[in-house]
C-alpha cells in the first residue's frame, strides 16, 4: 500500500504492506540508515525517532499509524538547535564506543531537553531508561545530557 | 615537485594547490614495516573508498601524506568500540611527528602479509602494537627528515620536525611533510630496528584524551556499521536454524513461504559441523535461508516458517539436568587434576577453621546491540563480504573451507562493530552470509533478528566452584581447594570454561590442589569480554573475602596478607609474543590505591549500605574495585558508587577512550551480576529478548570515579581487565551490607532481604 509520510520536512512516499514497522521504511525504503535495529520489540530504544517532538520506537511503530504525524531522524536532529547542542556535548564528552545505539540515545536526549530543559537526575533516569548502551556509556551520556542543558555535570544522586 | 620546491616553499604555502597535486603520481615505497613481515607492495597500500587524493605520497603500509599535509594513517585493527582507529594512529602520529588536527584515520584492507595479525581481541592490540606502531611512524619521520638533508645538503641529524614541518635552524630552512612527501617515498626505508623513538617525555599526542575519529560521524547517524552496508540490487536474507544446536533439516514448507510477499528465493542450507572443539565457532548449521526484497518481508516470512527438525542428542541438555549433574559430580573426586601443590587433605585436618562453598555462574550472551550481520555478494568464482568482525582472518579462512572458494579469491571489507565483546571472534554469521549469497548469486545482506541472535550464541559458559579452605589459629590460609565443574564439547573442555594451574592464590598458600570434572554441552561456547577471568574473578575473589571475615580481619588487609613481599613475575613467550606474568606487587598496589581513594574502611555506613573489595588480574591488566551498594530490606538493590584503580602500565595511550572502556568494563559486569543468564530447556535457549535477558540501564547504572596507577612497565590494553574485579566487589558489598552471601550469579533480589 502505497503512504506518503512527512520525514525530516520532506513528504516521502513508499509502498509497503500496513503493518511494516517504521523503522525498516526508514532503514530500506528511504535508505536513512542511522535509526538503528536493536531488538524489534521496543526494548532497546536504539530506532528512537521524533514524532511530533515525542521519542517514540520506530521498530513498534507501524507505518499505518504514522499518518501526516512528523518524523525527525538523527540524520536531521542536528538541524534543531536542542539536537545541535546534544550532539556538540556528545562529542565533547566523547561519549561513545561502539557507537551503535548513540543514534537513539540523542533522539531520546534531545526529545528530554526540548520539554525539559534543565533536567534533574530523576529526569534523566526517566528519559533515558528506554535506551540499551551494551558498551555501559551511562556515565558520559548523563553528563553530556547536563552538559548540553548547561547545568553542573556532577551526579547528584545520592551516595550514602 | 623538484628538490629545489623543497627549498624555496615556506609552510605557509603548504597547502598545495591542485595543480601540483594532478601532477603527482602514485608512488610506492618499499618500506617494511613490521617486525620482520614480508610487505608485498605490489597491492594497494590502503584502504578501498578513500577519500584521499590519490596524489598521497606512500611513505609506507600506514602512512600517506597528501601535498597539503593532511596525512592518512591505517589503523589495521577492526573497530569495535575500544577505540581502536583512534588510538592506532595517535600512536603513528607522535613518532611521525604531524599535528593531530592534519591526519585521517583509514580503515585497513585485510591483509597479514602488510599488517601482521589483524584482529580485535584479548586487550592485545596495544601490548602487541604499541612498540611497532611507534616505529612505523619513526620510519616514516625519518625518511621525511632524509629527503630534506638531501635537499638542504645538511647531515641529517641537523634537521628538527614540529607538527608536520621540518626544520633546519642552521640555514633557517623548512619545508612541510606535504612538500617533502614524494621525495621522502623515494629513500630507502630505514631499519625498523634501530630507528629512533621519541623520549615519551616529549609527547604530544599519546596520553592526550582525543574523541574518536568516528564519532562526528556516529551523532549524525551515518552508515559506518556492518548493518548499514548497502550495496546495489541488494536483497535481503534471514538463516532459520533449529532451536536446538545443530539440528538437522529434515523438512520444511517451504512453498507457503515462498508465497509470502517480497520473497524471492527459499532455500536449504546443509551445514558442515561434525564437532565442537575449544576454539572459536566457525561452523556452519542447517538452517532454511529465506530471501526477499526487503528484511522486514523476509523477517516476517521467517514467521510462516514450519521445518521438522532432527533435534538429536543435544535436545537432551538443560538447565536443571546441569544442576543435577553438578550435584552428582561434585560428590566424586575431580576427573582432571589441574594443580596440586602441598597436602590439602592434612593441613584441613589441623586448620583451626575450614570454610567450604559452592559458587555457580550462568551462560551468557554477548549481546552486542548491532545483531550478527553481514552482507555478501558471490559471482563469477569470487566472494566479496562486508562484515563487522572481530577476526577477519578467520573468517575468510571459514568461508574459504567451507565453501570451497580459494581464499584469495575472498575479498572481506571490515565495516564499524557496534559492540563486540567477543562475540564477532567467531564468524558464524559471516560463513551463513556467504553460503546464502554463493546459492543466490547476488548481493544479500543477512541480518539475525534479537531472537536468533540471543538463541544462536557462542555463549560465555557457566561453571560451578566447590570451594573448601583452612584457616590456621592467626588467620592465615594454610589449605586452599576448587573442585571445578565444567563443560564439555566433544569430550574436551569447552571454549573459555577452563581453569589454568596459575590462578591466584596458587603459589601463595603452601597446601593448594585445584581439579575439574565436566559434563557434555553440545553447545558453542567462547570468549566473553575478559574470558574466562570474567567467572572466576567472581567466585575467587568472593570467596576469599569470605576467608578473611572468617579469620575475622579486614578483606582488604587479608587480600594484601595473602599476596605478601614482592615477588619477580615469570616471563614466558607466548604466541603474542613476550608476556609478563603476575606481578603481585602491582596487584597490592592498585588495591592499597583504591583503597585510599574510596575512604576504605573509614566512612560509617548505615545498615543496608556497605562496601566491597576484589582486585584481579587478567590480560596483563591490573585492577582493583570497590562497590558501595544499598540493599533495601526487601532486598531491592541500589549500586551507589564504584571506585576504579588501574595499573596497565607507564602509558595511557587515550585517558578517554581509555577511561571509557573502563567505566564499561566494570558496569558490563555489574550488568552481568543484575540479571543475565541465559538457561537451556530441551536444548533450547530459552531467553529471546532483552526483556528476558536484561542489560543494565541508565536508573541502574552507579557512579563511576576511575584512576590509573601508572608504573613503569610496558603498556598493556584496557578493553578488557576492569570487568572481573567488579562482580566480586558489588557481591562482596552486598554481604557488607546485609550479611547475605552471594554465591551465585546473577544477583536474586528476592534472596537479600534483611529485617
Amino acid at each position: 500500500m502505497s503512504y506518503t509520510i512527512n520525514v525530516n520536512g520532506k513528504p516521502r512516499t513508499v509502498d509497503v504492506a500496513d503493518d511494516t514497522p517504521l523503522l525498516w521504511v526508514l532503514r530500506d525504503e528511504l535508505e536513512l540508515k542511522g535509526s538503528k535495529f536493536g531488538c524489534g520489540m521496543g526494548l532497546c530504544g536504539a530506532c528512537t525517532v521524533h514524532i511530533n517532538g515525542n521519542a517514540a520506537r520506530s521498530c513498534v511503530t507501524p507505518i499505518s499509524a504514522v499518518g501526516d504525524a512528523k518524523i525527525t531522524t538523527i540524520e536531521a536532529i542536528g538541524d534543531t538547535e536542542v539536537g545541535k547542542k546534544v550532539q556538540d556535548a556528545w562529542l565533547a564528552l566523547d561519549v561513545m564506543q561502539c557507537g551503535y545505539c548513540q543514534a537513539g540515545q540523542i533522539m531520546s536526549a534531545t526529545a528530554l531537553l526540548q520539554k525539559t530543559p534543565k533536567p534533574t537526575d530523576k529526569d534523566i533516569d526517566d528519559a533515558m531508561s528506554g535506551n540499551l548502551c551494551r558498551c555501559a556509556t551511562y556515565v558520559r551520556i548523563r553528563k553530556a545530557i547536563k552538559q548540553a542543558a548547561g547545568v553542573p555535570l556532577d551526579d547528584k544522586r545520592e551516595v550514602v | 615537485m623538484s628538490p629545489r620546491d623543497l627549498d624555496r616553499e615556506p609552510r605557509s604555502q603548504g597547502s598545495d594547490k591542485a595543480g601540483a597535486v594532478s601532477r603527482r603520481g602514485f608512488i610506492q615505497a618499499s618500506a617494511a614495516v613490521g617486525g620482520g613481515l614480508m610487505l608485498d607492495f605490489s597491492l594497494p597500500s590502503f584502504a578501498q573508498g578513500s577519500s584521499a587524493p590519490e596524489a598521497a605520497a606512500t611513505l609506507n603500509a600506514y602512512i600517506r601524506i597528501a601535498p597539503n599535509g593532511e596525512t592518512f594513517i591505517v589503523s589495521k585493527n577492526p573497530e569495535i568500540g575500544q577505540g581502536i582507529k583512534t588510538s592506532f594512529p595517535m600512536i603513528i602520529a607522535e613518532e611521525l611527528d604531524v599535528a593531530w588536527k592534519d591526519v585521517r584515520a583509514e580503515d585497513a584492507e585485510v591483509n597479514p602479509q602488510k599488517y601482521g595479525a589483524q584482529f580485535a581481541g584479548g586487550s592485545l592490540s596495544i601490548p602487541m602494537n604499541y612498540e611497532q606502531l611507534r616505529r612505523a611512524g619513526a620510519a616514516a619521520r625519518l625518511m621525511l627528515i632524509t629527503a630534506a638533508a638531501r635537499t638542504w645538503k645538511v647531515p641529517v641529524e641537523e634537521i628538527t620536525t614540529s607538527d608536520g614541518v621540518a626544520y633546519h635552524k642552521g640555514k633557517n630552512k623548512q619545508a612541510t611533510y606535504g612538500q617533502l612527501a614524494d621525495e621522502a617515498a623515494k629513500v630507502p626505508p630505514p631499519n625498523l630496528a634501530t630507528v629512533k623513538l621519541k623520549d615519551p617525555k616529549d609527547f604530544k599526542i599519546i596520553g592526550q584524551p582525543i574523541g574518536g575519529v568516528d564519532s562526528p560521524k556516529i551523532v549524525r547517524g551515518e552508515p559506518i556499521f556492518g548493518i548499514d552496508v548497502s550495496v546495489p540490487g541488494m536483497k535481503y536474507a534471514v538463516y532459520e536454524k533449529c532451536p536446538v544446536f545443530n539440528g538437522k533439516f529434515v523438512s520444511a514448507n517451504l512453498d507457503e513461504v515462498k508465497a509470502m510477499p517480497g520473497v524471492r528465493a527459499v532455500y536449504v542450507i546443509k551445514g558442515n559441523v561434525t564437532e565442537l572443539d575449544a576454539g572459536l565457532f566457525n561452523g556452519l548449521v542447517d538452517g532454511v535461508a529465506i530471501v526477499a526484497d526487503k528484511w522486514y518481508q523476509a523477517n516476517k516470512a521467517a514467521e510462516k516458517l514450519k521445518v521438522v527438525w532432527d533435534e538429536g542428542e543435544t535436545a537432551k541438555r538443560s538447565s536443571a539436568g546441569f544442576l543435577s549433574q553438578e550435584a552428582e559430580l561434585a560428590k566424586q573426586a575431580w576427573a582432571q587434576e589441574i594443580k596440586k601443590e602441598g597436602n590439602v587433605e592434612d593441613a584441613l585436618k589441623s586448620a583451626a577453621k575450614v570454610v567450604e562453598a559452592r559458587y555457580e555462574y550462568p551462560f551468557i550472551n554477548h549481546s552486542p546491540l548491532e545483531p550478527m550481520n553481514t552482507t555478501a555478494h558471490f559471482k563469477n568464482g569470487k566472494m566479496e563480504i562486508w562484515s563487522p568482525t572481530q577476526m577477519p582472518g578467520g573468517g575468510k579462512t571459514a568461508v574459504s573451507k567451507a565453501l570451497g572458494i580459494p581464499e584469495n579469491n575472498i575479498t572481506l571489507h571490515v565495516t564499524r562493530n557496534g559492540g563486540g565483546f567477543g562475540r564477532r571472534l567467531s564468524n558464524d554469521f559471516m560463513l551463513e552470509a556467504a553460503a546464502i549469497a554463493k546459492e543466490l548469486g547476488e548481493p544479500v545482506k543477512l541480518v539475525r533478528n534479537r531472537k536468533q541472535d540471543m538463541q544462536s550464541g557462542v555463549f560465555r559458559p557457566g561453571g560451578f566452584h566447590h570451594f573448601k579452605a583452612g584457616l590456621d589459629a592467626q588467620g592465615k590460609v594454610v589449605a586452599f581447594r576448587d573442585h571445578f565443574i565444567t563443560f564439555s564439547n566433544s569430550g574436551k573442555i569447552a571454549g573459555s570454561a577452563n581453569l589454568g594451574p596459575t590462578e591466584f592464590p596458587a603459589g601463595y598458600v603452601p597446601n593448594l590442589e585445584y581439579g575439574y570434572s565436566m559434563m557434555p554441552l553440545d553447545v558453542p561456547t567462547g570468549p566473553l569480554r575478559a574470558p574466562g577471568s570474567n567467572t572466576i574473578a567472581f567466585a575467587f575473589q568472593s570467596f576469599i573475602d569470605e576467608l578473611a571475615h572468617a579469620a575475622g580481619k579486614d578483606p582488604l588487609q587479608f587480600q594484601l596478607d595473602l599476596l605478601g613481599e614482592p615477588r619477580p613475575p615469570v616471563i614466558t613467550k607466548s604466541p603474542f609474543g613476550e608476556q609478563v606474568g603476575f606481578n603481585n606487587a602491582r596487584l597490592a598496589g592498585v588495591l592499597k590505591e583504591v583503597a585510599e581513594k574510596s575512604g576504605w574502611g573509614k566512612k560509617k555506613l548505615p545498615k543496608g549500605t556497605g562496601m566491597g573489595i576484589a582486585a584481579y588480574y587478567s590480560h596483563q591488566g591490573y585492577f582493583a574495585e570497590v562497590v558501595q551498594a544499598s540493599v533495601a530490606k526487601n532486598g531491592d538493590l541500589r549500586v551507589e558508587k564504584v571506585w576504579i584503580v588501574g595499573d596497565v602500565g607507564r602509558q595511557i595511550i587515550n585517558p578517554s577512550a581509555g577511561g571509557n572502556q573502563v567505566e564499561g568494563g566494570a558496569l558490563d559486569g555489574i550488568s552481568q551480576a543484575l540479571g543475565q543468564q541465559i538457561t537451556f530447556a530441551n536444548g533450547r535457549v530459552v531467553q529471546t529478548n532483552y526483556h528476558d535477558f536484561p542489560l543494565m540501564r541508565m536508573n541502574q547504572a552507579p557512579q563511576v570515579e576511575v584512576h590509573f596507577l601508572k608504573t613503569d612497565n610496558n603498556p598493556t590494553g584496557l578493553g578488557e581487565p576492569a570487568l572481573p574485579p567488579a562482580l566480586p566487589a558489588l557481591a562482596n558489598a552486598i554481604f557488607a551490607a546485609t550479611g547475605k552471601r552471594v554465591r551465585r550469579m546473577p544477583i536474586e533480589t528476592s534472596e537479600l532481604k534483611w529485617a
